[in-house]
C-alpha cells in the first residue's frame, strides 16, 4: 500500500458479499485516504453502489470488515451505527430528496432531526448550505420543480448539512449536461478543499473522475483490477482497465451476453 | 414438499409482518413525542376519504329507509324505521363499509406513497442520514390510520342514519313521524353498540394501517412492485375486514 495507514479514513478488508448465489465482491482490499478525492471506478453492475451501502452499513458483508475511522462499522449497535452514518455523507445516484418537503426542508431535515438548533440558527445554517451549491434563490421549491443537476446539488447540501468527515457519490455525474457536469466537478473538488471533507466518487464517467481524483481503485467481476494515482490508472497495463478506460466493445470483457445456443441456432429455431 | 409451499409462504409472510408491526408498535411512545408529524399524516388520510365517507353514508342510510320502510310498512311498523337503520348502521354497515372505502381510499395511497418512497430511495436515503424510517415515515401513518378509523367510522353512522341519509328518505320522504324516528332509535340503541361500533373500526383500522405500511415498505422497489402493492393492500385489507368482522360479531353476540 502507497497510503500511510494512520492516514486512511477507511479500510476495507477482505471484504466478501453475495446476492443469493450472485458474488458481488470476492475479497477486496481499499483504503480510503483521509482529505483526498477517491475514484472507485468499474462498468455498471459490478457492485459500486453496494460498496457504498456496505460502507454506510446498510448491508453486511459474508466475510471480511469495513473500519470507519478504526471503527468496525458491522460491529456496532444499531445507535452507534448511526452515530457513525452522521459522520458520513451518501449521495445517491437519484438525489433521494423527500418529495413533501422543499428545497430548504431537504437541507434542514438533519438538522432538525438531529440537532436541537433554534430556527433562526437552521435557517442560516441552510442557507450557507445552498448558497454553497448555487441554489439559494431554489429554497422554496420543490424536488419536482427542480432539474437533475440541481436535485443533485441539493442532496449535496443536505449531505453536509451535518459537516461529516467524508461525502460518497453514487455516479454524479451520469445523465447530466456537460454545463451541470462541469459545475459538480468543481462542487465536489471545492467543498473536498473548503471542508477538508473525505470524498469517495463512485462512477463510470471514466474520463471527468480521474480529472479530479487523487487516487483511484478500478473494480470489476467482483475484484481491484488496479489502484493508484490517476496517471498510474491511464498508463495501466492490464488489459481489463484500459478496454474499460477506452470504451472498447471488445476485449477482455465481451459486449455479447453469454448464450448456450449459437446466433444461427436461434435463427434457425424461428423457422423449425 | 412442494404442495405445502405456498402454506409455509404465507406463514412466513405472516411472521415477517408481525416482526414488522411489534417494530412499529416499538417506535410509537417515541412517535407521539412529534405529534406535529401525526397530525399531518391524520389531515392526509382524513381529508382524503372524508368526502367519500360522507357521501357513500348519506346513500347507504337512504337505501336502507327506503328497502326497510317497504317491509316495515307491511307490519304496520313503519314508525320503527328509525331503529332499523340505525342498528344495521352501527352494529354491521357503518364500521364495515367505511373500513372498505378506507382500505380503498386511504391504504392504497398509503403503500402507494411508501412503496415510491422504497423505490426512489427516500427510505434508504433517511436511514444514512441516521434517521429510523420506521420511526420518522411508518410510524406517524400507521398511528393515523389507527385514530382516523373510528372517527371516520362515527362520521359515517351520523351521516347515514341523520338528516341526509335515513331520515331524509324515512321522515322528509316517507312521511314516518319525526319524533317516534328519533326516540324508538334513542329507546333501542345502548352504548354497548356505539362501543362495539368503536371497537369494530379500530380494528379494522389497525389492520388495514398495518397492511398498507407493510406492503409499501417491503414492496419491489420498481414501478410493478408499487402497483403490486397498492392492490394487494385493497384485496388483503378487504378480505381482512370481513373476515374479522365475522370473528367480532360473533364475540359480541350475546
Ligand atoms: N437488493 C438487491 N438484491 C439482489 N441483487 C441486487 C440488489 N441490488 C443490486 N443487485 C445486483 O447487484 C449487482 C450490483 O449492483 P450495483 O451495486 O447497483 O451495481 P453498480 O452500482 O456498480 O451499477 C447488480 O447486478 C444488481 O442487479
Ligand atoms: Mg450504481
Amino acid at each position: 500500500m502507497t497510503i500511510a495507514t494512520a492516514d486512511t479514513l477507511v479500510r476495507v478488508r477482505a471484504l466478501r458479499f453475495a446476492f443469493g448465489p450472485r458474488t458481488i465482491y470476492d475479497g477486496i482490499d481499499l483504503d480510503i485516504a483521509r482529505g483526498k478525492v477517491t475514484a472507485i471506478l468499474g462498468p455498471s453492475g459490478t457492485g459500486k453502489t453496494t460498496l457504498l451501502r456496505l460502507i454506510g452499513g446498510q448491508w453486511k458483508p459474508d466475510a471480511g470488515s469495513i473500519e470507519f475511522d478504526g471503527i468496525d462499522v458491522h460491529q456496532q449497535s444499531r445507535n452507534a451505527l448511526f452515530a457513525l452514518r452522521k459522520r458520513m455523507g451518501l449521495l445517491f445516484q437519484s438525489g433521494a430528496l423527500l418529495t413533501d418537503l422543499t428545497v430548504f426542508e431537504n437541507v434542514a431535515f438533519p438538522l432538525r432531526e438531529h440537532t436541537r438548533l433554534p430556527e433562526s440558527m437552521i435557517r442560516d445554517l441552510v442557507f450557507m448550505k445552498l448558497e454553497a451549491v448555487g441554489l439559494r434563490g431554489a429554497a422554496n421549491l420543490f424536488p419536482e420543480q427542480i432539474s437533475g443537476g440541481m436535485a443533485r446539488r441539493v442532496a449535496l447540501a443536505r449531505a453536509i448539512a451535518l459537516e461529516p468527515d467524508m461525502v460518497m457519490y453514487d455516479e454524479p455525474f451520469t445523465g447530466q449536461d456537460p454545463i451541470s457536469m462541469g459545475v459538480l466537478i468543481r462542487l465536489i473538488r471545492g467543498l473536498n478543499q473548503a471542508l477538508g471533507l473525505t470524498s469517495v466518487i463512485v462512477s463510470h464517467d471514466v474520463v471527468e473522475v480521474l480529472s479530479i481524483s487523487d487516487y483511484a481503485y478500478v473494480v470489476s467481476g467482483g475484484k481491484v483490477l488496479d489502484h493508484g494515482t490517476p496517471e498510474a490508472i491511464r498508463a495501466s497495463k492490464s488489459p481489463l482497465v484500459q478496454q474499460f478506460l477506452n470504451g472498447e466493445a471488445d476485449g477482455p470483457v465481451a459486449f455479447h451476453y453469454k448464450s448456450a445456443k449459437t446466433y444461427a441456432d436461434d435463427l434457425m429455431a424461428a423457422r423449425a | 414438499m412442494s404442495f405445502l409451499s405456498p402454506l409455509t409462504d404465507s406463514l412466513r409472510g405472516l411472521g415477517r409482518a408481525s416482526l414488522f408491526l411489534l417494530t412499529i408498535i416499538a417506535t410509537i411512545p417515541g412517535a407521539f413525542l412529534r405529534p406535529r408529524l401525526i397530525v399531518q399524516q391524520l389531515y392526509s388520510v382524513g381529508v382524503l376519504s372524508l368526502i367519500i365517507i360522507v357521501i357513500s353514508g348519506s346513500f347507504i342510510g337512504m337505501v336502507l329507509a327506503l328497502q326497510g320502510y317497504r317491509t316495515l310498512v307491511n307490519f304496520g311498523a313503519a314508525s320503527s324505521l328509525g331503529v332499523l337503520v340505525a342498528l344495521s348502521i352501527v352494529r354491521e354497515l357503518g364500521p364495515v363499509v367505511t373500513a372498505l372505502l378506507f382500505a380503498g381510499r386511504a391504504g392504497s395511497a398509503l403503500a402507494a406513497e411508501i412503496g415510491l418512497m422504497k423505490a426512489t430511495d427516500q427510505l434508504s436515503g433517511m436511514e444514512m442520514m441516521a434517521v429510523d424510517p420506521i420511526k420518522r415515515v411508518i410510524a406517524p401513518r400507521f398511528i393515523a390510520g389507527l385514530i382516523a378509523m373510528p372517527l371516520l367510522a362515527s362520521i359515517f353512522s351520523m351521516m347515514a342514519i341523520g338528516v341526509a341519509g335515513g331520515h331524509a328518505i324515512g321522515v322528509e320522504l316517507l312521511g314516518v313521524d319525526d319524533g317516534s324516528y328519533w326516540s324508538q332509535i334513542n329507546q333501542a340503541m345502548h352504548g354497548r353498540d356505539i362501543a362495539d361500533m368503536l371497537i369494530k373500526a379500530t380494528v379494522f383500522g389497525l389492520a388495514i394501517s398495518w397492511i398498507a405500511v407493510y406492503q409499501g415498505y417491503h414492496a419491489a422497489p420498481t414501478s410493478e412492485g408499487v402497483s403490486r402493492a397498492t392492490t394487494s393492500t385493497v384485496v388483503v385489507s378487504s378480505l381482512a375486514i370481513l373476515a374479522l368482522d365475522f370473528v367480532l360479531t360473533a364475540f359480541m353476540f350475546h
